[in-house]
């Protein structure tokens, strides 16, 4: 069975081409296949991205759903409190450079600076979970809450599901904080922290179309 | 503390429903007595329900196809029944029995009979022909299938607790919305479909991943076989259309639950927006559940006609453009909802170019079967009865792809004939073409034949006496889903409808002889060699069944069609290609009990959704996670299998195939 | 040896029947329209469809195994005219197809008027749980279950329901649309032919879906003008409590007559002024929350 063994610090997740002759090890992950099977890492964040690909097409299902019923929106559309949701935004794109340090961290095998760091990735992810819930529960004692109308709803629906999103990645952050803690960087472990930080920065981006087309927009022409 | 759970949800007062839960309850509880008396729980735990497996996974995904046919069938000969004797009277079935049986019947068959076997057959399939050892992601497709077995528990569930949706298949709002269906019915629709839809999106993830990161070294794209491809084909429509079914369903379940108002009459809901949600899932599903039966046939055809496929390249170019067109069509669902006329004539003429890929399937087929040397085996028999039917329901397709010609068929039973014409004649035809195929494979012996053709005529001529009259029907005038009716000129025409549902019966009661003789016979009919059929692809390259480990060396593929290549060259030697190999140990994933325990709490939680028991939810979620945790804390995710014994699996099956050589050489 | 005439019987009258009844035997423009395009599509298919069957039942056959006759081409496993014909020919007919797709699409649009000299007769229509209201707004009477139309004159239809999806259809007359609660869809129809036509709902909605048919009566001038004043000599009103109370679920296929209709009652339940039907009553809640339902 093939197996690709060393660890091409130029390019470690072979996104070069195969023009760069760097070695019998770019033969075997080419894209054509004809190598053999892929390494774990590559099958894991493969995988991964695929699955981020088909969340992203269920946050368009929420995203139709938006348009099509804002326009049932009398002129009382939400009252959005934009700072708040600039807030919001700044502790999630921060949360994701942090992350982003942490798997620097993590590629460098440094325990206390990825704990750390995902530690801080994670309060923020919980300070903007805060604002986002505070949020929802002023507009609900407003009267603009998911049951009072469609136009609502689809907005809870869309927020809500990504504010979901992110309490699954809370929790699974805590599990990896703990793995790491008491397993160390382990190969499999670290394929996971890969994913968790692309799931991470997914969100972020997810979060740049939200806040572009909800709050800023309110997909209104 | 039970939410709106009582003793008053098992219907005591029916006598049907409790009769029908009762017997299966008795089966049930005769089967697991069985195993556990016989002592064959400890095998069944570790060799099946917690092994990662794709075969074993494959197997079976195939036999709770198997099991929920026979419970979606029973429906289907409740509603013809029902159909027989309700002319000017009430029949059998009150209406709101009637409801939940048609409910039941189409939900049952797409989500639980099609659906699982047809990516049974992938995962068994896929990893054999691509020549690798297994899928992606091992566990991942444990969690999978117990999840799609969690669902189908909880439908069976709605038959003894409670009751089923009473709103079809698709359950359209304003219908299924709290207000005018406040009972538990569609709550364990959306529930069985959320957790099954999540089993099929990560199956979707992990076939992908598989056919387009991990292929025997020499395999590029064009020497993939086509099963590979339409598998490749389906899952990415998996992975594509399956979250918006997830998004829909979650929708109308916060309309139900918290009061939302994505469908609701009032408050700016719009119910036409499920419509098109639905189908804009809706749609590729079907396309889901045929391509993987076009590449059974592909497989199968060639094999049998002992030709390679014709026009492999237009195959896949034709497979892949049915792929892109599926995502184009929905509103065809829908013409009569009031679009206009621009949008519907896009849309029927989007309908009919998918036609066009399709067609020049059939004449690849077609051609292949020029120029060869046809068996009739039943798997052949199966692919030439599709030829047939499939061209029917296509035309009946491309019919109502005319809208003004919708206009007066869209519901009748002239659009249930042309599904059933598809469905039957294209997927269901082929995953019992593929079952009849690879069975060899999976167990180690052969299905008896003579059965085999005796179940194919019976299935074959009973749809015709099934469904033809339904395609009558629904030119004079009859709609779908009639409890009772009272137009006389329908009548014959539905009795005709009930004998042919007869036949299928006597059709699918030969299929279980087959069973049962073929297991009885399994010495005579067991396949030596492991190519019974003298197959092309590399799936016959290994024993029957294989070792876990499927190859002890990974082939090296050197152009289309390698199996047939080696073999061919190997009969000109009269010998085996390639010395022993130096056999190494080989690294297999460990069986794990993840897959089954997050059904099971998937189950719990879904219940417990199901009947408003909120804090039975939250220790179902609890225990998911406990789950999740466990899984991610094992140390060791693989065991070795030592080179000895690989050696002695190869061995064997290398000695068996070089006396067959040698045999053949002396004749 | 009965059993046998019966049967035979029965095969006979039913293939019979299957010329004279429904969708292929069309009463008005609309409906011929509509046949004739289904017929014209299934020629041109079957044109297809045909050859292919037979070519399949013919190679299986005669490249059987044992046919010695049959030439073995064990390679032959491409062909470049045989590509461009397999191809080409599905495209040209789904090309012409598509244009018979099109044109029928837009000539035989639900919302699109009928070309009469004649003013169309204007009637509404409102899909009740589990029953047909038709208001004649222009006469200022309505029925329950009871279509009647005069022979030759374009009828435009304005439809909704006053809960669930249903499908307004006259299989004989023309085609279906849809009938959804706060939108009022649009057909229009015109019956060529006296006679009495079945009616139904074409969408399923709830329990009482199959008591959802109603009988078209296609009458003269004067037996419109009679049927007219038959029902406005009715006592029954029409108006917004009587609507909320026939909105309530039920079954009765009973034949009611409103001889006075408050003006503007089908724009008030299309806008909601009249609130939608309240799906089941308090009765049938009771039994269901007795079973768990």
């Amino acid at each position: 069975m093939s197996v690709v063994t060393s660890f091409s610090p130029v390019d470690p997740h072979h996104l070069g081409h195969s023009n760069l002759s760097l070695g019998t090890e770019w033969e075997e992950a080419r894209g054509h296949g004809e190598g053999g099977p892929a390494s774990k890492s590559v099958i894991v964040s493969y995988g991964f991205w695929i699955f981020l690909l088909s969340d992203i097409v269920m946050f368009s299902a929420f995203f139709a759903a938006y348009q099509v019923l804002a326009g049932t929106a009398s002129d009382a559309a939400p009252s959005f409190d934009l700072s708040n949701v600039a807030i919001e935004t700044g502790c999630l794109l921060l949360s994701s450079f942090l992350c982003g340090v942490a798997s620097l961290c993590a590629n460098r095998r440094r325990l206390f600076g990825t704990e750390i760091f995902l530690f801080l990735t994670g309060v923020l992810g919980a300070v903007f979970l805060t604002l986002e819930i505070r949020e929802f529960v002023d507009l609900i004692q407003q009267h603009q809450g998911p049951a009072d109308g469609a136009y609502y709803s689809a907005f809870f629906a869309l927020v809500g599901c990504h504010g979901l999103h992110i309490t699954a990645g809370l929790l699974w952050l805590g599990t990896m904080m703990a793995q790491i803690f008491a397993k160390g960087f382990r190969q499999d472990i670290l394929r996971r922290l890969t994913c968790f930080s692309l799931f991470w920065h997914a969100l972020d981006i997810v979060w740049v179309a939200i806040f572009s087309l909800v709050y800023l927009m309110r997909f209104a022409p | 503390m039970f939410g709106r759970l009582t003793w008053q949800a098992i219907p005591w007062s029916e006598p049907i429903p409790l009769i029908a839960a009762g017997g299966v309850g008795f089966l049930l509880a005769a089967v697991v007595g069985w195993v556990f008396v016989k002592g064959y729980a400890p095998y069944m735990w570790k060799e099946w329900i917690t092994s990662v497996d794709h075969k074993r996974i494959g197997v079976m995904y195939c036999l709770l196809a198997l099991v929920m046919l026979l419970r979606g069938f029973s429906d289907a000969l409740m509603m013809r029944s029902q159909q027989a004797v309700a002319f000017h009277g009430g029949g059998y079935l009150p209406p709101d029995h009637y409801n939940q049986i048609f409910s039941a019947h189409g939900t049952i068959m797409i989500f639980f009979v099609a659906m699982p076997f047809v990516i049974g057959l992938m995962n068994f399939v896929v990893p054999l022909q691509l020549g690798i050892r297994d899928v992606a992601f091992p566990t991942l497709n444990s969690v999978s299938f117990w999840l799609t077995a969690a669902g189908a528990l909880l439908v069976n569930i709605s038959l003894v607790v409670g009751e089923f949706a009473r709103t079809g298949w698709l359950p359209y709002p304003p219908l299924s919305e709290l207000q005018y269906s406040p009972g538990v019915g569609v709550d364990y629709y959306l529930w069985s479909l959320q957790i099954s839809g999540a089993g099929t999106l990560l199956s979707g993830i992990n076939l992908v991943t598989t056919i387009l990161k991990m292929r025997a070294p020499g395999m590029s794209y064009t020497r993939m076989p086509v099963f590979c491809w339409t598998a490749l084909a389906s899952n990415l429509l998996i992975v594509a259309a399956f979250p918006v079914l997830t998004a829909v369903t979650a929708m109308l379940l916060l309309d139900r639950y918290l009061g939302f108002h994505f469908f609701t009459n009032e408050m700016g809901g719009n119910p036409m927006m499920f419509v098109n949600l639905i189908w804009v899932w809706g749609h590729p599903e079907v396309y889901i559940l045929v391509l993987p039966a076009f590449g059974v046939f592909s497989e199968v055809i060639s094999t049998f006609s002992g030709k390679p496929l014709f026009g492999y390249r237009s195959m896949v170019a034709a497979t892949m453009a049915i792929c892109l067109l599926s995502w184009l069509v929905w509103l065809h669902h829908f013409f009569t909802m009031g679009a206009g006329a621009d949008v519907n004539g896009f849309f029927g003429i989007m309908t009919m170019i998918i036609a066009v890929p399709t067609g020049v399937k059939v004449y690849n087929w077609l051609f292949t079967m020029y120029g060869g040397k046809v068996r009739f085996e039943p798997p052949m028999l199966w692919s030439i009865g599709f030829m047939v039917t499939f061209v029917i329901g296509g035309m009946t397709g491309v019919l109502m792809a005319v809208p003004p010609a919708d206009f007066v068929l869209h519901n009748s039973l002239f659009l249930v004939a042309h599904f059933h014409n598809v469905i039957i004649g294209g997927v269901l035809f082929g995953l019992f073409a593929g079952y009849n195929y690879w069975f060899p494979k999976a167990f180690g012996f052969r299905l008896d034949e003579k059965w085999g053709k005796r179940a194919f005529w019976l299935w074959f001529v009973g749809f015709y006496a099934a469904f033809m009259p339904l395609y009558v029907l629904g030119l004079l005038g009859m709609t779908r889903r009639m409890q009772h009716f009272d137009r006389p000129e329908w009548y014959p025409w539905v009795l005709a409808a009930a004998a042919g549902a007869g036949l299928i019966t006597l059709g699918i009661g030969a299929q279980i002889v087959q069973l049962v003789v073929s297991i009885r016979n399994r010495a005579a009919l067991r396949d030596i060699t492991g190519d019974p059929w003298d197959g092309r692809t590399l799936e016959w390259a290994t024993a029957s069944p294989p070792p876990a480990f499927n190859f002890a060396v990974m082939p090296n593929v050197k152009g289309e069609e390698p199996y047939w290549g080696m073999k061919t060259k190997a009969r000109e030697l009269a010998h085996l290609l390639t010395a022993e190999p130096s056999y190494q140990p080989i690294s297999v994933p460990r069986n794990t009990a993840t897959g089954v325990v997050t059904a099971f709490f998937a189950v719990v939680i879904g219940f417990a959704m199901i009947w408003r028991i909120y804090w039975l939810a939250g220790i179902g979620f609890v225990g998911l996670y406990a789950a999740f945790v466990a899984f991610a804390w094992r140390n060791r995710s693989e065991e070795e299998i030592p080179a000895a014994e690989v050696a002695r699996r190869d061995r064997d099956n290398r000695f068996v195939r070089s006396s067959v050589l040698a045999e053949g050489a002396s004749q | 040896m009965r059993l046998r005439a019966l049967a035979l019987l029965l095969c006979v009258t039913a293939a019979l029947g299957g010329c004279t009844q429904g969708i292929l035997d069309p009463q008005g423009p609309i409906a011929d329209g509509e046949r004739l395009i289904l017929l014209d599509a299934l020629a041109i298919m079957l044109l297809i469809a045909v050859p292919t069957i037979l070519a399949t039942l013919w190679f299986a056959w005669w490249f059987r195994a044992s046919n010695r006759a049959a030439l073995y081409r064990p390679t032959w496993a491409y062909s470049d005219k045989l590509e461009v014909i397999v191809w080409a020919i599905p495209a040209l007919v789904v090309l012409f197809l598509g244009g018979v797709a099109w044109t029928g699409a837009h000539q035989l649009d639900p919302a699109r008027p009928i070309e009469s000299s004649l003013r169309p007769l204007e009637i509404q229509v409102v899909s009740l749980d589990w029953r047909w209201l038709f208001i004649y707004p222009e006469q200022h009477i309505a029925t329950i279950n009871r279509l009647v139309i005069p022979i030759g004159t374009p009828v435009h239809f304005r439809i909704t329901s006053s809960s669930v999806m249903n499908v307004f259809f006259v299989p004989r007359i023309g085609g279906e649309i849809y009938a959804m609660n706060g939108m009022a869809t649009q057909l229009n129809l015109l019956a060529r032919n006296v006679g009495r036509f079945p009616g139904l709902s074409a969408q399923f909605s709830g329990d009482g879906f199959s008591d959802m048919a109603f009988n078209t009566d296609v009458v003269s001038e004067k037996g419109f003008r009679d049927f007219v004043r038959g029902a406005s000599a009715s006592s029954k009103r029409l108006d917004g409590s009587e609507y909320i109370s026939l909105s309530r679920q039920s079954t009765s296929a009973e034949v009611k007559l409103f001889g006075k209709v408050a003006s503007g009652i089908f724009d008030d339940i299309v806008s909601r002024r009249l609130p939608p039907g309240s799906g089941p009553g308090p009765a049938a809640q009771a039994i269901m929350s007795q079973k768990g339902m």
